[in-house]
């Protein structure tokens, strides 16, 4: 019963990039700074453009009726066996976790465990499979890290955060207040429920400022977009960046085609 | 209410079938394996029992009897119930001084001398079947000579535990002790410190119904 | 169930969340006790190796639960050869009849009840008032709740919502003690009210930790002592019980009590742990002369049907669930509406109440999974609540949904939503065009998007998606 131990694969020569609907049409700078990330540690990534969405949305609203029916036809869209990779703990846990139960006893259970079984969260991916050394090229700059609640318990990565901003000598990493408790985003429960959400927010965007930082790196966008905004709309000193991209942007673009 | 019963045992019975569900094996190992000296068990057992303001004395066995009687001085008791047919009772009736606290028994249904107990005992002493390293805990099988009450409505509970009686944890007394062998008796009690509650505003408060102070002498 | 007079106030939630989240005192009350549980209960595990622990719980638990049916008979038939009678009933209502028949044939006039969840889940209290019978609470919580006439907003502490003035002025109205900010005052007070009563109560009633089929043995885990004395003082003695509480050996009971313990309140014991296996036997001077055990089902038996949800019967009620929750922190436990709050309440009051009237309260989570993290018996919490969230709305035409009330939370506007959404993604031609049209005019992104920009401020779409990023770099002679 106990979790089983995580079995990290070789460094591959090519994954795939699964880039989630939220990055895509909101953060792509998150995106392709995953991508080159992985590229600069030699990586080829493939980026099958008929990829949407993990169908978490629909899944944890109940309509797994509507969730399958948009996976099913991106489950032919990563036929090598390289790993797929996420800027996305929720997302990642949408397709490791869920996948499985998703599909048992369907035409698709084999091939979504298959797809399942390859899926990992970026982060840990560059820092337990491709053993990346960062080298810092920015400014000194106090940052708080937000692990998104699917990133630390269902895909066990709390770790992976401040070790990787660890790397960098010019951060520095402040400790806030209930780090390992839920923002209050939630997905659809943000909407469903606005009055509680919105508590649980603004708590956590007080102690991130609290604590002292200027920005929040986020594992996971849904998170960043709720503190983020919330900090906009509220006129609060913070801003959110997902933390690939601020991975990517500190350590100097290096291949030249980086957006800051 | 046998109909209840017939239709409940049914609907269980329907959900799954006759055979049990299989679970998985229960490794007891995190709960069972302890290998603490006697001297390691009795400090964790007072250390234990102390954080929870239990009150332990470490005695040597012939004086027990005085060591209690200058407690009870000190803390202002004026009168012991006692079981008189245990060795302890004997011990305490033999020793008993003039100028010393009053010692009553309980001899009687409880229904018979309720509001004396309730209301005119200031405290008693108990023996127990043991101890609990692990927990602070102190295990009592209430009898016909030490009934349950006596450890339970007095504001002071004086118990005695010697020292070679002291188990690592709650699972090896049960297997040492072989209670579900032998059969339970009407009640069994873990006691681990005097009564208390948290329940105003989580602040720790002592006493409430059950005794405010639990002193356990050790004798070595 | 004896709840029909509650439920249209159980699907009243969003108002009771907004006056629970409106109410300052509420909020630090329940923030200051949530952050201490937490941390009583992280250190209260040092040492330990908690996931063997956990694993060991849960497979305690399972076992019982696998041989349900069987233990049930045993257990019954080890407490009837010690003398203790055994009832079944199917019903809270059935339950609450049972055990005021019983006080009628023994004339009783006042019960003592020492803390009692399935007597709060059965309304008993009330139930006996009815009849005539003076019900009182022994528990220190439980007390103080009766007093203000409310019901337990957490299910180890019942009072929790209050704080010291808050309980002060409570008892100064109602029973005449001094206003005092002292504990020991106000808690020796309440010993003094409540000794009167145990010493002349006609019946018990209590609840029960755990069942030792093996031995017939009921195990109730309490730190006052007004547990003992409800077992103990009055001539008879009710023990009431959901069905799932039964384990097979005595054993068991060992890493069972040190998961509870710690996981509720950060004792690595409490006071007492106390064991009956029968009433007063011949020469013995004190105990109660009769000891009843009530098995109540109350909708227990209908989760068993089901062997995913079967989990939620795992439960030995220790609270860590709540106490981790940060919906519970922020709302506490009244605005659930339901006997048992938090988590655990929104897996299984549907099964008590129904879907119907308990609607809201599968979607009231992040899944963020701080519950399933400390359960000690490993419930799977937040994918039980997504099992009901698919219920609720009859999402899964693979699976039919069979938890009482479902589909009740089905609306077509949602429905039709979800289709779209499923329209949209389910083609990768429709997806990239939404892409398009969404950075195109992405100057005309809406500034107010429904709930989510009441707080706050609405995300506004990239001026290229990743797709097209992509694409052009490819076109442009990058890898």
């Amino acid at each position: 019963m106990t979790d089983p131990i995580k079995l990290y694969p070789a460094k591959p020569e090519k994954v795939y990039f699964f880039a989630t609907c939220l990055v895509d049409l909101f953060y792509p700078d998150a995106g392709m700074a995953g991508i080159q990330l992985l590229e600069r540690e030699g990586i080829e990534v493939l980026f099958p453009q008929d990829q949407t969405c993990c169908g978490q949305p629909a899944f944890s609203s109940g309509f797994n009726d509507q969730a399958r029916d948009v996976v099913v036809p991106q489950l032919d869209l990563f036929p090598g066996d390289y790993p797929i990779v996420v800027p996305a703990g929720s997302c990642g846990g949408m397709m490791r976790k869920h996948y499985p139960e998703l599909f048992a006893g369907t035409p698709w259970q084999e091939k979504a465990e298959a797809l399942a079984a390859r899926t990992w969260e970026l982060t840990d991916f560059l820092l337990n499979v491709c053993h990346i050394r960062l080298k810092d090229q920015g400014k000194p700059v106090k940052v708080a890290m937000h692990t998104s609640c699917s990133a630390r318990r269902e895909m066990g990565i709390a770790e992976v955060g401040p070790r990787l901003l660890g790397q960098l000598g010019q951060v520095e990493l402040v400790e806030q207040a209930r780090a390992e408790e839920c923002c209050g985003f939630g997905g659809t429960f943000a909407v469903r429920h606005p009055e509680i959400s919105e508590a649980m927010v603004n708590d956590k965007t007080e102690a991130l400022v609290a604590a002292g930082a200027e920005t929040v790196v986020a594992t996971d966008c849904g998170c960043m977009m709720n503190i983020a905004g919330f900090a906009e709309k509220n006129q609060r000193p913070l801003k959110g960046q997902h933390i690939v991209s601020f991975l990517w942007e500190r350590t100097g673009c290096s291949d030249g085609e980086g957006e800051a | 209410m046998s109909k209840a019963r017939n239709a409940i045992l049914e609907r269980l019975r329907a959900g799954r079938g006759d055979q049990p569900l299989q679970a998985p094996a229960s490794d007891f190992s995190v709960v069972r394996d302890r290998d603490w000296s006697l001297t390691e068990r009795l400090e964790r057992f007072e250390t234990t029992i102390s954080s929870v303001n239990g009150e332990v004395h470490r005695v040597v066995e012939e004086v027990w009897v005085q060591h209690l009687w200058a407690l009870m001085a000190a803390k202002g008791l004026n009168n012991l119930l006692v079981a008189p047919e245990t060795v302890l009772g004997q011990q305490l009736l033999q020793q008993q001084q003039a100028s010393g606290p009053e010692l009553r028994t309980y001899r009687d249904p409880v229904e018979h001398w309720k509001s004396e107990l309730f209301n005119g005992v200031d405290a008693a002493l108990t023996g127990c079947r043991g101890a609990i390293a692990e927990t602070g805990s102190l295990i009592l099988w209430p009898t016909v000579q030490e009934p349950r009450l006596m450890s339970l409505v007095p504001p002071v509970h004086f118990v005695v535990l010697r020292a070679d009686q002291v188990y690592c944890t709650f699972y090896q007394a049960l297997a040492e002790q072989g209670w579900a062998d032998q059969g339970m008796p009407t009640n069994a009690l873990l006691i681990s410190g005097p009564s208390k509650t948290a329940d105003i505003e989580q602040t720790l408060a002592y006493g409430v119904h059950g005794p405010r102070e639990l002193v356990v002498l050790v004798l070595e | 169930m004896t709840q029909t007079s509650t439920l249209s106030d159980v699907r009243e939630f969003h108002p009771r969340v907004r006056t629970a989240l409106d109410n300052p005192q509420i909020r630090s009350n329940f923030r200051n006790a949530m952050d201490g549980l937490m941390g009583k209960r992280q250190k209260a595990f040092d040492g330990w190796d908690l996931d063997k622990l956990r694993d060991l719980g849960a497979a305690v638990r399972l076992r019982a639960l696998a041989r349900l049916p069987e233990l049930l008979e045993r257990l019954e038939a080890n407490c009837i050869r010690q003398g203790i009678q055994v009832h079944w009933a199917e019903t809270g209502e059935q339950a609450c009849e049972i055990i005021g028949d019983i006080c009628k044939a023994r004339q009783a006039r006042t019960v003592i009840k020492g803390k009692s969840m399935v007597s709060e889940e059965m309304e008993l209290n009330h139930y006996l008032e009815e009849q005539g019978i003076e019900a009182l609470e022994s528990d220190l919580g439980e007390y103080i709740v009766q007093l203000a006439e409310e019901t337990p907003s957490h299910i180890i502490m019942p009072a929790i919502h209050k704080n010291t003035t808050e309980i002060s002025d409570l008892m100064h109205e109602r029973t005449g003690t001094e206003r005092s900010h002292d504990v020991d005052y106000l808690t020796a007070s309440a010993r003094q009210q409540l000794r009167e009563k145990f010493m002349t109560a006609d019946v018990g009633i209590s609840g029960v930790n755990f069942a030792v089929a093996q031995t017939g043995t009921l195990c109730l885990v309490e730190n006052e002592g007004n547990g003992r004395l409800t077992t103990t003082v009055p001539p008879c003695h009710i023990a009431v019980t959901g069905i799932e509480k039964v384990v097979e050996h005595l054993e068991d009971i060992s890493p069972l009590l040190a998961l509870l313990t710690r996981s509720a309140t950060g004792q690595h014991i409490t006071t007492y742990v106390n064991m009956i296996s029968g009433p007063r036997r011949d020469a013995e001077l004190d105990g109660p002369e009769a000891v009843h055990l009530v098995l109540v089902d109350s909708g227990r038996s209908s989760v068993y049907q089901d062997p995913e949800l079967m989990d939620t019967l795992r439960c030995i009620r220790c609270g860590a669930c709540m106490n981790h929750c940060p919906v519970y922190t922020r709302v506490g436990g009244h605005a659930y509406g339901t006997t048992y709050p938090g988590p655990i309440g929104k897996i299984l009051m549907p099964h008590l109440l129904g879907l119907d009237s308990t609607r809201d309260l599968p979607s009231a989570s992040t899944l963020c999974g701080a519950c399933g993290e400390v359960c000690p018996v490993r419930i799977p919490i937040p994918t039980l609540l997504q099992r009901l969230r698919k219920e609720s709305v009859d999402g899964d035409r693979l699976r039919p949904s069979v938890v009482r009330g479902h589909g009740s939370k089905r609306h077509w506007k949602e429905v039709l939503a979800w289709n779209a959404f499923r329209w949209i993604f389910a083609s990768p031609g429709r997806y990239r065009l939404l892409g398009m049209l969404m950075t195109r005019f992405r100057a005309f992104t809406p500034s107010r998007v429904g709930a989510w920009s009441r707080y706050r401020s609405a995300p506004k779409p990239a001026a290229r998606t990743l797709h097209q990023l992509v694409n052009e770099r490819a076109k442009g002679g990058g890898r």
